[in-house]
């Protein structure tokens, strides 16, 4: 006779470190397959869209940072990409290319931060995180240098950015260059054949790409399941129209191929940050704009950029006041997170975590 | 290779053919279309070999006191282009408008901020309710009256 099981009904989270932030499953098992999953969140919700109504557009640049706290330069240049669209701002050539190296720089961070939280969630406790925060920690520092911030760095502003960057700056970049260059081959050779890496992710939790499509997913998620869309290519903007760069394609869809998508976009980023450090000319870093910026009336934008996690967008729109009438943040980590039943369902509570990671998603993002 | 814009005149004579007594207006790249109509239009314009609106970008609501706008962003993958599409919905109370969550899986979490936080909610969605407030919660907060 077979063993009688019964369903239970599970809490994971909100305070669960696996969850990466404050974020709840409700699961219920049989035993240890997942028989029902509901995402639920907010606990992080600070009505981000709320107070951008109240303060100028200056100074929502901070509010950005701390939606995605673990790519705020990228945060910053999606709103300022909305805000120049809103008046018509051209940005000079420089502060284009300090804009996509940062970006870029932030995107390594960010990868290597999802990466190392993806193999410390399958149980490789410590040493692949160590490696990929050691690098990590370089570039907040080459941030620091640039603004005087690691997190919060708020460096960029509508119509170019706020400091350029100082003289031992340039030699701080090349000397990380050169040093990443090995970490890197460090971390790929720790992880990228590993067997049980590949023993536990390959196959696991597949989405299918007709579906990933339905349901909005974007950045390497999507890319993992084999489109080859990336907002850098299909609408650059920046210095990104002058960059050369591989969309890195994985087809499986599966926790490997998320994973797998996400190395090899570092290679990209670096490749980019070093065309930035080739083309940038000296000049002016900011366009001549007022101190309060004041749009016209009904004038609205869609700020769009290929994030970290996704496709992330500011929606503004003015009614002539010096703060916009609606601000309205398109997250990726949100959006992405409509497939987690799907990817959920059918697999192990072991698994469950891992898939989690996979999706890289950050609650300051998701909860707003 | 970049992606275009259709503005609205492109889209409004398209969409009309398609599903009729539905399209508004069309000003500054934008169809504005009927509130009721807007899941026939939608998903005319994911269905119309032509268009091809695979993917849902965002979908916004705009509070105008008066009125409220809501605002969606599509985009074909095939086809590389993208369309804004907007709908108009008069009046504060019971405000209500059909659901694209058929067509698109990606509008499930996006509706539901939209009826938590602007109070519009979406007849035909499978599970319209709170998305970052708690039950209970009471009032919408990113309405221009809630202070």
């Amino acid at each position: 006779m077979p063993i009688q099981t019964e369903p239970m009904t599970v809490n994971i989270g909100p305070q669960h470190p696996s969850t990466h932030g404050v974020f709840r499953l409700r699961v219920t098992f049989d035993g240890e397959n997942i028989l029902e999953v509901e995402p639920i969140f907010g606990y992080l919700h600070r009505g981000t869209e709320k107070l951008a109504e109240e303060r100028n557009y200056v100074q929502i640049v901070t509010l950005t940072d701390r939606l995605d706290y673990v790519s705020s330069m990228i945060n910053n240049q999606a709103y300022c990409l909305a805000v120049e669209d809103l008046l018509d701002l051209e940005v000079p050539q420089r502060a284009k290319y300090l804009r996509t190296l940062t970006a870029e720089l932030q995107r390594v961070a960010s990868h290597l931060m999802g990466i190392g939280f993806f193999l410390q969630d399958l149980g490789t406790l410590g040493t692949p995180l160590m490696y990929a925060f050691r690098s990590r920690e370089r570039i907040l520092d080459l941030f620091e240098m640039l603004c005087g911030a690691r997190i919060t760095v708020s460096y960029m502003r509508p119509g170019g950015v706020f400091f350029d960057a100082p003289d031992d700056f340039w030699p701080a970049l090349d000397q990380f260059l050169k040093d990443f260059e090995t970490e890197y081959k460090e971390i790929e050779q720790l992880i990228l054949e590993n067997e049980i890496v590949m023993v536990r992710t390959r196959g696991v939790s597949v989405l299918p790409l007709d579906l990933a499509i339905n349901a909005s997913v974007s950045g390497p998620v999507l890319r993992a399941s084999g489109l080859d869309w990336d907002w850098r290519k299909m609408d650059p903007y920046d210095a990104y129209d002058r960059m050369e760069f591989d969309v890195p394609i994985a087809t499986g869809g599966d926790n490997y191929d998320r994973f797998w998508v996400r190395i090899q976009e570092i290679h990209q980023s670096i490749r980019m940050v070093k065309q930035c450090i080739q083309q940038i000319e000296p000049g002016p870093i900011r366009a001549d704009v007022p101190l309060i910026l004041r749009p016209k009336p009904g004038a609205e934008a869609y700020g769009r950029v290929e994030a970290s996690k996704g496709e992330l967008a500011f929606y503004l729109v003015s009614d002539g006041g010096i703060s916009p009438y609606r601000c309205k943040v398109r997250s990726p980590s949100l959006i992405n997170l409509t497939v987690t039943e799907h990817l959920l369902v059918g697999w192990k509570l072991a698994d469950m975590i891992v898939t989690l990671g996979s999706l890289d998603i950050n609650m300051g993002e998701v909860d707003r | 290779m970049a992606v275009q814009q259709l503005t609205g005149e492109d889209l409004a004579d398209k969409v009309a053919a398609g599903v009729p007594d539905a399209v508004e207006g069309m000003a500054d790249g934008v169809l504005r279309v009927k509130a009721p109509k807007i899941a026939d239009v939608a998903g005319f314009m994911k269905s119309d070999a032509g268009l091809d609106f695979n993917f849902l970008n965002s979908i916004s609501a705009v509070d105008y006191i008066s009125h409220f706008e809501v605002v969606y962003h599509l985009t074909s993958l095939t086809k590389q282009h993208t369309a804004i599409v907007k709908t108009r919905l008069d009046g504060r109370e019971d405000l209500s408008l059909p659901s694209v969550y058929h067509l698109w899986r990606g509008a499930d979490f996006q509706e539901r901020e939209i009826w938590d936080l602007m109070g519009i909610s979406f007849s035909g969605h499978p599970n319209m309710k709170r998305i970052m407030l708690w039950e209970g919660f009471e009032g919408h907060p990113l309405r221009k009256d809630y202070l």
